[in-house]
């Protein structure tokens, strides 16, 4: 009779162990991650910033704190412009370099000195031009990826492919008009192309902070906005933001984002995915709140740091782009062989 | 037995008015006063190329209580229902919900009035049970949550049987624990108006009945408007205060379980010969030949 009991007893829909193991999972408090975060942050700032002066910490750390704002400020806007990207396109595997962003900018850029010369960009002061090339940035990239993310889902593998065509016909694009052009007026164009923390304009570095400052303003008033973004389409829509509305905005703030990194260095293209999938991890929630710092923050240890390393520890005169772009590679495609593993199962 | 067992059991056995079952408050006590009007589509039409998908719905669902939006595949229902919760653009017509105009009120203030539950709630995001249902507070607290609005979170998890799985990850569970979060968790918006897209999805005989009856209980004692798709005819007989019959896009018939329950009707409706018994005062059809 016992035997039959326990065979016909209704069991619970899925076996909840006692003495729930979810409890157990209550780590380290956000707050104590991001404090050592910026900890790390900020010792590799001051790393960077006095080893190796030899005596001359007046003359040298001026000079090194010009580079130092570069790579902060590149740091920053990659990092937010990837986490708010992934966001309101629902997928963590796009970036805003892999849509091909940042070689819109370049063919802006080719496309001013091709219509204008150089000469006539020189003589204009590069702030200027710098807030001109993103407005236009910003029209054509609103068109572009409205046009791509507003009107419904497409699949993962389309976009990516989509993606890939954009960015090769701009740089082709931009590629063919540095062809027609004149020899010197390459010359300066080539500057902005390359990723180079070693070379950083200063004028450009001021407008950008301030441009990252107001950016960065906007964004913070609207976080739990955005953790309401990236529950999909229906469900922000249900909760009350306007998702047209605000996947517009955010690709707006992105495009300027974007501007300003590849206006101070030069595109990157592994970077962005690098620190917001550490940030994802690292940070342990879903909130902005916690996960926007966190990528800035991973972002300037890994800039800074990594500068550091190459320059002062190894002494080797490698661009450290390169370097960042084998890891981003390497992890970008460890990304793509987890999730077709996961769609497998 | 475990606790877990001793939960889920009561759970699935009370009716609603124990006083030891867990109950959602409105904001405002209960019975929460019913809205004037109800969900009113005047000439809703929508088509994807060619295809017609709803034509020309003119319908006003009844103020409080159940209703069932029934019909065969492709029937329209689905759209219908997206388009009444303002997820979806109707081509023509338009859709009020207690006399407001889903497409032009204002997103937050419509999300204080009518909550949805789609079919497929896919999330790229990892979150716990109670990080989701917690997001339903979002349309009143704007991600500042009041220490009442954690008490609404808690309850509507309890409501749902969730206590257990409050800080399990979702992609943990299996798909009828995570079909109930999304319910609690537009429960919880504590909306006048709650339009579910076949909530019973993925829940097994137990939690599909529990799921009903709890539906009804927030119809009937908080004066809520609960619009549910099913596809289970006998379910929506049994628990329905009204079942609308879609078809084809249109509106094939609407009124008491009782109106739509006959043979002929649901036969029309389903192309397949339906057969309509009393058993134990309950309307059951049956249709497996």
């Amino acid at each position: 009779m016992s035997v039959d009991h326990t065979a016909t007893r209704v069991r619970p829909p899925s076996p909840p162990r006692p003495g729930a193991p979810a409890q157990v999972r209550r780590r380290v408090p956000t707050w104590v991650r991001l404090a050592i975060a910026a900890g790390l942050a900020l010792a590799v700032v001051a790393g960077f910033l006095v080893s190796d002066t030899h005596g001359y910490a007046e003359v040298i750390v001026p000079l090194r704190i010009r580079r130092l704002a570069a790579l902060i400020l590149v740091g920053w806007a990659i990092a937010l412009s990837t986490v708010l990207f992934q966001t309101v396109t629902g997928n963590r595997i796009l970036t805003p370099a892999l849509m091909g962003f940042d070689a819109l900018y370049i063919l802006i850029q080719t496309s001013v000195v091709f219509l204008f010369s150089a000469r006539l960009l020189n003589q204009t002061d590069t702030r200027i031009q710098f807030v001109l090339e993103t407005l236009v940035m910003l029209a054509f990239s609103l068109t572009l990826f409205r046009w791509l993310f507003a009107s419904g889902r497409h699949p993962i593998h389309v976009l990516i492919l989509v993606g890939m065509v954009f960015g090769i016909l701009f740089r082709s694009l931009a590629g063919f008009m540095q062809r027609l052009i004149d020899p010197s007026e390459f010359q300066s164009l080539q500057n902005l192309m390359f990723a180079s923390f070693t070379t950083v304009d200063e004028d450009l570095v001021l407008v950008t902070a301030l441009v990252v400052a107001v950016v960065t303003a906007i964004v913070v008033r609207r976080l739990s906005t955005y953790d309401v973004l990236a529950l999909g389409a229906a469900t922000a829509t249900n909760l009350g933001v306007d998702h047209r509305r605000e996947t517009t905005r955010v690709l707006a703030l992105v495009a300027v984002l974007v501007s300003v990194s590849t206006a101070l260095v030069g595109p990157i293209t592994f970077f962005g995915l690098l620190v917001a999938h550490a940030a994802y991890q690292l940070a342990g929630t879903h909130r902005h709140a916690v996960v926007l710092p966190m990528a800035g923050l991973t972002a300037v240890i890994c800039l800074v740091g990594g500068q550091f390393l190459l320059e002062r520890i190894l002494e080797v005169t490698t661009t450290l782009s390169v370097v960042i772009e084998l890891v981003g590679g390497l992890a970008f495609i460890a990304l793509l062989i987890h999730r077709a593993r996961r769609n497998l199962t | 037995m475990t606790q877990t067992q001793t939960q889920t059991q009561s759970w699935t056995q009370t009716q609603g008015h124990s006083p030891t079952a867990p109950s959602l408050q409105s904001s405002a006590g209960t019975p929460r006063p019913r809205a004037a009007v109800g969900i009113r589509a005047e000439g809703v039409t929508k088509s994807y190329g060619r295809t017609v998908v709803v034509d020309d719905v003119s319908i006003e669902l009844p103020v409080g209580g159940l209703t069932a939006l029934i019909g065969p595949n492709g029937a329209g229902k689905s759209t219908f229902l997206s388009i009444a919760a303002r997820l979806l653009a109707a081509d023509h017509g338009r859709v009020s919900v207690d006399g407001l105009d889903v497409t032009t009120t204002p997103g937050d203030v419509m999300a204080r009035r009518l909550a949805v539950l789609r079919q497929d709630n896919h999330l790229e995001i990892r979150l716990t049970v109670r990080d989701l249902v917690a997001f339903g507070r979002f349309p009143h607290s704007k991600g500042r949550p009041t220490p009442e609005d954690l008490v609404h979170v808690e309850q509507a998890m309890a409501y749902l049987d969730l206590e257990e799985y409050a800080d399990r990850y979702l992609d943990e569970l299996s798909g009828g624990q995570r079909q109930r979060a999304f319910v609690a968790m537009v429960l919880c918006q504590d909306t006048d108006f709650v339009l579910l897209d076949e909530p019973l999805n993925n829940l097994d005989l137990r939690h599909a009945v529990a799921m009903m009856r709890r539906l009804r209980d927030a119809a009937r004692e908080l004066g809520r408007t609960v619009v549910v798709v099913v596809h289970d005819i006998n379910i929506a007989s049994c628990y329905a205060d009204t079942i609308v019959a879609m078809c084809d896009g249109q509106v094939a018939a609407s009124g008491s379980p009782a109106e739509i329950m006959r043979s002929e009707l649901l036969e029309q409706i389903y192309g397949l010969e339906v057969g309509v018994h009393e058993l134990d005062g309950q309307l059951i059809a049956t249709y497996y030949s």
